[in-house]
Order: structure tokens, then sequence, then C-alpha cells
């Protein structure tokens, strides 16, 4: 008799960690996976291409059912596991069903943050998270001429980039003074807005969103800037991008130790021996992660620990993302704060407009921000990630390929 | 003014002493092209690089247009009438020479004026004003050979013509790199050996020249021992029985005295003093001897403190040997001016008299104060160059007109010119250029017209009177220099109560030389045969050319006559003396100065051509490998070069063209490209006691590497580079290393090339940057790592790179000047542009050195097709080096034969 695995929660960080466990110890584990979408595990990250129109939801697909055959795991799809029992160790579904485990792995993610503000709850307002998400979208763009974004952070671009693209008239409200802010400084957010509003986007920043009018359904949004009158813009569709949280809901009610994610140590273990968790749920060493390569990472050195051949630990991540919008090159690692012994290195060429930012503490890159062109990318999160010394590297540190 | 709307009119060259005929197009009041004139006796059609590039010379843009005065040292100059001026100066002169005399006042001009100009400033200062303080920067160029002629032959003749190298079976060529320095004669050099594969070549020269380098036979003798080898070379002569006693008992004199100086002279002896091989010596001599030879020689003798001694111990040779008066020999001196025979001709300098005559002659000096109309001209030797500013220096002369020249360039020892022109009362400077380093110092600027402006003649190194003619009509207010000159007198002598209008008559350039012909009646050089009318009919014409004559003479001497009280030649005796300094501890290594072969003097003119700018880019001094190495520096590294004068930091060059223990820097940079002033600001001011030309050819020095981290270099293309250069050149004396320059190519590009020991400050490079037109504010591009210390900005233009500045460090320079220089696409290299690489992104390979400025050729493709087999003539044939004026031809010789013996070897 295998151990048996239960792994909840189906996306990316779930599918990957699974992913490494076929490679390194296929069969070890009898495995099933309870997934609340009924589709199985996709690539959340290119939700923006489909919407863009550039990507069918196919592509999205990370394995195929004949993956999931072959390493006979089962998957229980469009169910939500409702509870985990600790003692008997049964994990309890929508549909009534117990399904035992002798390790569990949490990979239940997040959930968008909705704005408490009057009118969230009518109909035309949307969040941005999933394909059902994505695919709403899309249907309100083949209907409705005007959308209003709230939230200038990467998934709010992406969303204004893909329904811009599908013809709709788009306005981006923000809260802070700039697009982007946790990836980018305040020129590279210039840049990359000049792209957007040449593509016809309009932007209001540092401005509050008040409240969503409308009788059914949504017909306009009124929002205000600091200092300024409240306006009104139009709006047919407000899809709400503003953060995401952690989904801790049932490891908490099951008593798991949780402080903004489900704590977990550098084995991606939790407080109750028996569960994993790994992903946008977890807070690891005080950090909860809400871009994909720290997913990847943890996926990683949980499954060694699955494996029963767990020798690596996990000691956090380097933050870096892309914002995927065709034609705009976004690409932002590390830690770009201003701190004591930090310098910069910049690069501007408004021509093509291209801004990259190099940070740097004492000898070593912490950070990168690179606007409308990535070349370098993947070396300059080496270089963070592994905290080299630059040495005589400083002076083409910029123009690396 | 015989400019019409469109046309072509012959002229003469403006730069070297070879004088070439030019055929100046023009059109809407401009020079458009310029050609060399085939019908012209010098050139036959042929021109050097500087010479085709005149027409890029000629921006107006740093013109002066209006004179402009300054009420006093502190406030800034300010546009003025001709009239306002002149007076002011007539002012200033007449009341220096009320309180302190004549010899208050001085004047310094220059062999680049015509002949009429030079008249009237003559007749100006000893006929109007009584003072023999007219000098000019012939002083530093051709005087010990005009001494050297009177000490031996009786006159100042050239006794040779440029045909005499069709008929020599040996040349001798001393302290002269012809292949640079007079490029058409060399190309006539060329032909001779082609037509006769016998004809042999001595060099004497302390580097391997490109003149040197194709001798049959290089005497790298130690700078300034040419005197010892002279002698020795008659010494052999004389035990070798090879001396001709036969000439010298008819048609000499003095030959015991200069036997007995020359017993000791062994060739063992001179191999020690010249460092050379005692076998060489009698190798030469006898070669000297066979004949006909022909001895051609040119600032290596004349600048030195024993040049005249070095000019007649050479003229010793030809009279010993009878290689004088006869076709294919003969002392040849070049001169390095266009115009410094014809100044020599009018008597204008502080010891000289119109026509060959005497200053210390009563007779003479009667004489040219009754052709005249004054009582009587001064007859104490004026002011010469150095003497001149050493007396403004110390407030014996207080004003002080100077005409053409560049004095705060082009005189040694700087410190001491730059602190007399501080201390003069009054600096009045008439010039064509407005941006020249002299000007700074000037209280009063008037607008000259130049070439291409003016009428008159020039008389070339073989005695040939040309030609210059107006093409255009001068930009502004200038005016020609004589009219400025007699405007000048008039107003003088109104001050003075003396007659201005009756001595300065002249309506024409025509009637000056008319009335300079006048001068010449009887003399040695005596022209009365010539007007502009019969060189107008029959060409340019050689002297002397007298009443009656139907030509002039292509060789003097002929009959053995000379014109010496006996109708001897004299022997001249001197022995070999050191230079006026000598290596010592402190500063060990001997610094030698000489010519690029695509500039001329201090770049005023040559300097606006970015063409010319190619083949040397940036300012080097030449040092022995060996040299090098005990100094830890490496071949291109900055160094300072240190003597008792001064200092000057510039790139070191490695080459063993030099020999150890010396050093070579070019004349041409001076504080207009060049931090620290140029050479000039290391040499010496002492000077030769017979010819007063000061020792430029010498001086010593110690190098030492500097450490300069902080780099700053700045290039781009500017709607007006001469305006860019202008407002650079009083920025490089903030560096401690800093050279600006132009970058030829189809969109020429300007360069300021700089470095500091501590961080360039910001307020600096802002000045630097805009010049370049940053910040941009169209198509800039920038890469800072302020807290590194580096940073660069680059500005394009479409698809071109206009511009880029770097600062902390300049790698990737080469790559970058080709791309701005040659207009290529760069939308494909991004930002990459930026990077610091030693290697160019893909796409933008450098073109490295130019070595055809007529064809544009880089080194590199020439050493490509000699890799592919390709001889000269296959290389000429493709790639069309060599095929323009020829001055690279020696060059593309010694890569070809450097090749031939690598496959030998291998």
């Amino acid at each position: 008799m295998k151990p048996r695995l239960v792994v909840v929660g189906h996306g990316m960080a779930a599918a990957r960690t699974l992913e490494h466990l076929m490679a390194i110890a296929p069969g070890r584990h009898d495995v099933t996976v309870i997934g609340a979408e009924p589709v199985p595990g996709y690539n959340r990250i290119l939700l923006s291409p489909v919407l863009a129109g550039e990507m069918t939801k196919e592509e999205l697909q990370l394995q195929g059912a004949e993956w999931y055959t072959r390493h006979g795991i089962r998957l229980k799809l469009g169910r939500k596991a409702t509870a985990i029992l600790r003692g008997p160790r049964e994990i309890v579904t929508d549909d009534g069903v117990r399904t035992p485990y002798d390790t569990l792995l949490l990979a239940t993610g997040s959930r968008p943050v909705r704005l408490p503000i009057p009118g969230a709850e009518l109909e035309g307002v949307a969040t941005y998270r999933d394909l059902a998400d994505t695919e709403a979208m899309i249907r309100a763009s083949e209907v409705y001429p005007r959308a209003v974004v709230i939230g200038g952070g990467l998934l709010g671009l992406e969303a204004a980039s893909g329904l811009r693209t599908r013809g709709m008239e788009v306005d981006v409200v923000h809260v802070m003074p700039w697009v982007m802010e946790r990836q980018l400084d305040e020129a590279a957010a210039a840049v990359v807005q000049r792209k957007l509003e040449s593509r016809g986007i309009r932007f209001h920043l540092g401005a509050q969103t008040l409240a969503i009018e409308g009788d059914r359904s949504a017909r306009s949004v009124t929002i205000q800037r600091t200092g300024a009158d409240p306006i009104s813009l139009p709006a047919d569709l407000v899809v709400m991008a503003v953060g995401i949280r952690p989904d801790t809901a049932l490891a908490g009610a099951a008593g798991l130790r949780v402080d903004r994610g489900i704590v977990v140590d550098d084995t991606l273990l939790t407080y109750d021996p028996r569960i994993y968790a790994v992903g946008e749920c977890v807070r690891h060493r005080g950090t909860c992660y809400g871009l994909v390569q720290p997913l990847y990472d943890m996926a990683k050195v949980c499954a060694t620990h699955l494996a029963g051949v767990g020798s690596h630990y996990y000691s956090g991540s380097t933050q870096s993302t892309h914002l995927k919008v065709t034609g705009i090159d976004v690409f932002s690692a590390g830690d770009l704060s201003d701190a004591p012994r930090r310098q910069s290195q910049v690069l501007r060429d408004p021509v093509n407009g291209i801004y990259r930012r190099l940070v740097l503490e004492d000898d070593r890159l912490v950070g990168g921000i690179l606007v409308g062109d990535s070349a370098g990318a993947s070396r300059y999160a080496d270089l963070i990630r592994t905290k080299a010394s630059l040495g005589p590297l400083r002076k083409e540190l910029m123009f690396l390929r | 003014m015989g400019a019409s709307d469109a046309g072509e009119v012959r002229s003469t060259c403006p730069y070297c002493g070879v004088g070439c005929g030019v055929r100046i197009s023009h059109a809407a009041g401009h020079i458009t092209a310029v050609a060399g004139d085939e019908t012209h006796p010098a050139n036959f059609g042929k021109l050097c690089s500087k010479g085709l590039a005149l027409p890029k010379t000629l921006s107006r843009s740093s013109r002066l247009l209006q004179p402009q005065v300054r009420a006093s040292r502190g406030e800034p100059r300010v546009p003025v009438s001709w009239d306002v001026a002149l007076d002011h100066i007539a002012d200033r002169f007449a009341g220096s020479i009320e309180r302190h005399g004549p010899d208050s006042v001085a004047f310094y001009i220059s062999g680049q004026l015509l002949t009429e100009d030079y008249y009237v400033f003559n007749k100006l200062a000893k006929g109007l004003i009584g003072t023999n303080n007219v000098d000019t920067n012939s002083r530093l160029c051709m005087s010990s050979a005009v001494a050297g002629y009177k000490a031996t032959l009786g006159a100042d003749a050239p006794p040779a013509c440029y045909e005499d190298l069709d008929h020599a079976a040996c040349l001798f060529i001393a302290g002269s790199n012809m292949a640079f320095a007079h490029p058409v004669l060399y190309r006539r050099i060329e032909e001779a050996r082609r037509k006769r594969p016998d004809l042999k070549t001595i060099v004497v020269d302390p580097r391997r020249t490109d003149t040197a380098a194709e001798a049959d036979l290089h005497l790298a003798i130690a700078p300034g021992t040419d005197v010892a080898l002279f002698n020795a070379m008659l010494h052999v002569l004389l035990a070798e029985k090879r001396v001709d006693r036969g000439y010298i008992e008819a048609h000499t004199e003095g030959f015991e005295p200069l036997e007995r100086e020359l017993s000791a002279c062994t060739p063992e002896w001179a191999a020690g003093v010249c460092e050379i091989s005692a076998d060489d010596i009698r190798l030469a001599a006898r070669w000297f001897a066979e004949g006909p030879t022909l001895s051609l020689y040119c600032q290596g003798l004349n600048q030195s403190t024993s040049g005249t001694d070095k000019n007649a111990t050479l003229v010793n040779l030809h009279l010993a040997t009878g290689q004088i008066g006869r076709p294919g020999a003969g002392p040849f001196s070049l001169t390095g001016q266009p115009n410094a025979m014809g100044g020599r001709e009018v008597g204008g300098m502080a010891n000289l008299l119109s026509a060959h005559r005497d200053l210390s002659n009563a007779a003479h000096r009667e004489e040219v104060a009754k052709l005249w109309g004054v009582k009587s001209v001064p007859d104490k030797r004026g002011k010469t160059a150095v003497e001149l500013f050493e007396a403004l220096n110390e407030g014996t002369v207080r004003c002080v007109w100077i005409a053409c020249t560049n004095p705060a360039q082009s005189m040694p020892d700087q410190a001491l010119v730059r602190a007399a022109l501080a201390r003069a009362e009054l600096v009045v400077l008439q010039d064509c250029y407005a941006d020249i380093e002299t000007a700074r110092f000037a209280d009063v600027l008037l607008p000259a017209a130049t070439w291409g402006e003016k009428e008159g003649t020039v008389t070339n190194s073989e005695r040939r009177i040309s030609r210059v003619r107006a093409a255009v009509a001068p930009p502004g207010e200038a005016r020609a220099d004589w009219e400025i000159a007699c405007d000048f007198a008039h107003r003088l002598g109104h001050q003075l109560g003396r007659d201005g209008e009756r001595l300065f008559p002249y309506t024409s350039a025509e009637e000056v030389f008319a009335e300079h012909c006048e001068t010449t009646r009887g003399r040695d050089l005596d022209i009365t045969g010539l007007s502009y009318a019969v060189i107008e009919e029959r060409g340019p014409q050689q002297w002397p050319f007298p009443e009656g004559a139907a030509e002039g003479l292509a060789r003097l001497y002929t009959e053995g006559r000379f014109p010496t009280a006996s109708g001897r030649a004299r022997f001249h005796v001197a022995g070999y003396t050191a230079p006026a300094e000598v290596p010592t501890e402190l500063f060990p290594l001997r610094l030698t100065t000489g010519r690029l072969r695509d500039q001329w003097h201090g770049m005023t003119r040559t300097g606006r051509a970015a063409s010319l700018h190619d083949h040397e880019p940036e300012p080097r001094v030449t040092m022995h490998p060996e040299d090098l190495a005990t100094r830890g520096v490496e071949d291109g590294a900055l160094v300072r070069v240190r003597g008792p004068r001064g200092t000057l930091t510039l790139r070191a060059r490695s080459s063993d063209e030099v020999r150890r223990g010396d050093l070579f820097i070019p004349m041409h940079w001076g504080g207009r490209f060049l931090a620290g002033g140029g050479v000039n600001a290391l040499t010496i001011s002492r000077y030769d006691p017979h010819s007063f030309q000061p020792e430029l050819k010498h001086a010593i020095a110690e190098v030492e590497g500097v450490v300069l981290p902080h780099a700053l270099l700045a290039m781009g293309v500017v709607a007006d580079p001469d305006r860019a250069l202008a407002a650079l050149a009083p920025l490089l004396d903030r560096f401690a290393y800093a050279s600006c320059g132009l970058a030829g190519g189809e969109y020429p590009a300007v360069i300021l090339r700089a470095a500091c020991a501590n961080a360039i400050p910001e307020h600096l490079v802002a000045q630097v940057d805009r010049v370049f037109g940053f910040p941009a504010t169209r198509g800039g591009l920038s890469y800072d790592d302020r807290s590194a210390g580096f940073s660069r900005v680059a500005r394009r233009l479409g698809t071109r790179l206009a511009a880029v500045r770097l600062l902390g460090e300049s790698t990737g320079s080469e790559w970058l000047v080709d791309l701005i220089t040659q207009g290529t696409n760069v939308a494909g290299l991004g930002y990459q542009l930026l990077a610091p690489s030693a290697v160019a992104p893909e796409g933008a390979a450098s073109r490295g050195r130019i070595l055809c400025t007529c064809h544009d050729v880089p080194e590199a493709r020439v050493a490509e097709g000699i890799e592919a087999g390709l001889d000269l003539a296959a290389l000429q044939s493709t790639l069309k080096c060599g095929t323009g004026c020829g001055s690279c031809v020696p060059a593309l010789k010694r890569l070809c034969s450097a090749r031939k013996r690598e496959a030998v070897a291998a």
C-alpha cells in the first residue's frame, strides 16, 4: 500500500510540484488532486495573452490527460475542498466525499481583492484571476464598448492592454502616483505608461475609486484625484485588479498556523508534519509571494521532501517578473528600494522606449528594471540570486545580452 | 578685384615653398574647387594632400570680419570701423615713438605674406617710422639658410632649381623629411628614381622618416651633429684626394684654414659624435664627390644654434667638389613657407635691407633712402624674433603689430612669448582668423583678406616668382594686408608730421610690385625685366630677370663667379658645437620636432579640413620602445614630457623610427588643439649667433608615465566645426590631458579627448556637452553609473549616430568615431552603441588609421590587400590609395616590402 498524497488546489504551484515529484519519484505515492476549477492545471501567467487573443486557452494546458493517466494521478476537478480533518487525516469536498491522506499538499493559491465600495456587487464588475474571469472579460468585450480597470499593477495593465486589443475604450484608475510601483521606479513606469497611452489607454493616477454606479449592471465609475473634484467614467465592464490575498480559509479552519499566509518552514512544511504547502497561499520567512518564479522555486524544493530525498532548502526567492503585454517588454527583479549603500546604473533610450536601471549594493547586483528591452534579464536574475561579486563586470553590466 | 560670378583663376598654393600652381574654381563668391595647374613649372598639375584639401579649409565662421578694439586689457574687444581702429593704433604708435623713440615699436610679420605686403610693411618700418624692428616668422624658418648662403656664396640665392632633380646622380637630403614637408618635389624624386634606378639618395636625419626609409643610405646622426658629419665627409674627400683642386683654385678662397680645421675631423671622430659608423661617413663622402650631387635641406639644418655653420659647412662640400653651378648639382635650400623667399628679397627682416642689400653698408642704406625718397634709413640692426619678444617682456619694445602669423603657437619657449604678449602695451593682430592662439592677447584685431582673396606675387624655393590671384572677394570688411599697412602709414604719417601719402601712393598690388622691381636694379636678384604683364604673358619666372632679358636664370654661378668682393666663393671654417642644451641626469632625452604629412604650421588652415586630421588623429610623442620600457610605459599610454621650460602631456607612440634617447613631437599642435600649448612649451629660444634663428629642433626633456584614470571623450557632427573647436580651445587647459581635432569622412566630426587624475567636475562636463549638442533634445541615449564616475550619452539623427560623450573611460571610441563619420545606420545597434566594448557591436567594425587621405583608405584595408597578394600597382588600381596626391606611396611601399620580407623569412 503506497502512501496517499492528496493535493488541494490545482494551480501552477501544485502542477509544478507534481511534475518534479513524478520526475524524481514516480509511483512513490498514490496521488489525488482536488481542484475547484473544472479544468486541469493550466499556466495562469498566460491568461493575458489569451485575453489579448494571442493564444487559445488550450495552449495553456500544462499537462495532457495522458500524463495524469500515465502517472496514475486521480483528478477531482470542479470540487471544492471544504475541510481538513487533521485527526482522521481526511479532506472533505463539497460533494460530501471524504478523501483520506497520508501526506497533504496545500496549494490553494490566492484570491483577488475586491474593493469594499458601493456597487462592487453589480453585474459587469469582475476580477482578473482565472480562466473563467478571462472568458467573462472576453465575452464582455464583444458586447460592451467601455471598460474601466481599477489597479495599475502588473495584472491591471495586462487586463487593460488585452481589453484595448479587443477594441474596448479603456481607462485605468490607479491609486498610486505611478503604475506598477512595486516593480518599477517612476521613470520606468513613465515609459510603460507612454507606450500604453500610445495605444489609446487612458490613465488616472493618484486616484481613489469611490463607487461603481448602475442599476443592475455597472454603468460608470466615480473616481477622485487627491485635491480634485470627483469625476465619473462611463464603464460597462469594471475590472478590479487591486491585488491578491493568500487563500488560507481551509488551513485556518483546520487550525494550521496562518499569518497572512500559511506559515511554512524551509522545507515547505506547515506546523502539521503531514501537511506541506506551496505557492501563493504560503508565508515563508515573513514573505508572501505573488509571482511565478518563487512558486517554481518552492515546488522544486517541496517535491524533494515529498519524494523522501529532501536535501534542499527553500531560502526565499528573488522577485522577478515579466509584464506580458506584447510589444512592451518589462522585466523587474530583486530589490529596487533606496538604501544607504545602494547605487544605480541607469540607461535611457526614449526614442526606442527603453529604460534600464540596475541597483547595486557594494559590488553586487541587488535589483533591476528593464523596460522596452529585456536583454540580459536571466543573467541579471542569476547575479541577483547568487549575489556574485561583479568586479570588472560592473563596467559592462548594463549591456549584457 | 578680378573676381566675376563664376570661373577659374590661376594662383599659387599657400603652403610650403615648393610654390605649386593651382587652378581655383569659384562660383557665387565662393571657392568651389582647387586643382593643380598643369602649366606651372613647380608642379605640372600635381598637388599634395594639403593642397588638394584647400577647399575644405575655407570655413568662414571663424573669419575675422570687422576690426575689433579693446580699451583696456580686462575688457572685451568691441567691433569698430576701420577708421576708429587704425586711428587708435596710429595714436598709440605715434605716442610711443614720440616718447620712447622709433625702436619702441615693432612689426612681426610672416613668410605667408605676399611680396607686396612684405614690401609695404618693410617700408613702413624702415622708411616711415625709422626702425629696423620688423622681423618675421621666416626667422624661425630660413634665416640660417640665408646666413649660410651669404657666408659662402656671397648672396642669399639658392643656386639650383627643381629641374636639377632630373640631372642629379646623388641626392644628399639633410634635415628634411621631404616626403611629408615638400611632397610634390618628392614625387619628382620618385619619378627620377623610376627613370634612373641608379640614382643614389643619402638622407641625414636622426629619425627614420618616410624620406629616410627610402634612401640608399640613411645616416641617423645624433640630433644637432650635422657639422661634425659634413666636416668629416670633407676630411675623407681630402684624404682620398677626391676634392676638385681645379675648382677650388679658380673659384674659391679660404680653403687652407679650412683644411687645417678639418685635419682632426676624422670619420672615426665624427662617428663618435654623430653616433653612426665611420664607414657610412666614408661611403656618403664618396657618393657625394662622384656627383653630380644636389643637396636638399631644410629645418634640420636651419633651426639650430649652429644653423649657419650647418648650412655653410654643407656648402663647403659643394665648393670643394665643384658640385655647384651645373645641372644636377648645388646646395638647394628648401623653403618652409610660400614666400619666405619674397620676404628676403624685399629685405623684410630686422637684419636685412631691400633687394639683398646690407644693413651695415652705408652706401646700401643711402641707395635705399634715395629710392624711397627719405633722408635716411636706420642702421642699427632691429630686434629679431626672439629678441623682439624678449624686448616686449622687458618693456623696451612697447607696441607690436603682428600680421599673418601666430607667435603664441609657433615661437619657441611659449612661457616667454605669452608673458611678453601679456606685458606689451599694445598688441595689434592682423589676421584672417579670429580663433588663433595669438588672438587671445590682441588689443586690436584687424581683419585681413586671405588666400583666394588677394592679389600679389610669391617666390618659391627655386627663385621662381608666381602670381597669387583673387578668385573671390574677402568676406565682411576684410582687406588686403598691404592696403591695411598703407592706410595705417597715411594716418601715422599725419601724427608724426611725415608725408605718408607720398611714401605710400599705391592703389594696387601691381604698383607695389613695380616699385619693388625698381629697388632690385643692378642687384644679384635684378628683376627689372619683370612685371605682372610679363608673368601674365609668359608664366612664372625665375630671378634674376633684368630688364631686356628673355628669361630668368635656371642656375646661378655657372661661370664660377660669385657675388663677393673678390668674385670668389668663400669656404666657411667652423667646428662642431653641441646644441644649446645637452642631456642631463634630470633631462636625459633629446627632443626634436618636425612635420606631419597632412598638417602645416600651426594648423590655422589645415586644421579646418577634417580629412587632414585622419593620418595622425591625436597628438603623440614618438619614442624608442626601449626608452618606453625602462620607464614602464606602454605604447599608446599618456605620458608627461617635462623639460626645463615646461611640460606637455600627450600619448606615447612606440617606434624604432627614432633613436634611443630621442623624442619626436610634431610642431603643429598648439593651444587650439592641445592642452599645454604644444611642443613649443618645451622648445628653447636660444638662437644662432649669425642667423638669430632659434633652436626649435633640439631641447632636452624627460618622459614619465602619468596616471589619468578619469577620461572624457566627446565627438560628434556639429553644425559648425570651427565654432565648436573655438568653444573647446579655452577648456583644454582645464584637463591634465586634452586634445581636440576633427575626423574626416562623409560626416566630418569634431573630437575632444581628455583625461584627469581626479573625477572631472560636472560643470566642466556640461560645458563640453553643450558644444556637442547635449543634453540632446531629440534622439538622445544615455547611460549613467554616477557613483562609479561613468556616464555616456549619445545623440542620433534619424538612423545616424550624430554625437557621443563618454565620461570616466573611453573604451569603444575607435569604432564610435567610424560610425559617426561614415554615417552608418545604427538603428539596429540600439543602446549597445554605449557599450564600453573594445570591439564594435555586430555591424560596426572600426576602420582604424586612415592611410590615404585623398581616397579615404584605411591602413587595415591596405594590409588586407597585401595579404591577398596585391602589390603596389594592384593596390593603387583596386583601392585607389596612393593615386591622389601620392603622399602615402612611401608608406604603401614600406608595407608591401615588409610583407615581402616576412614572406622571405617564412
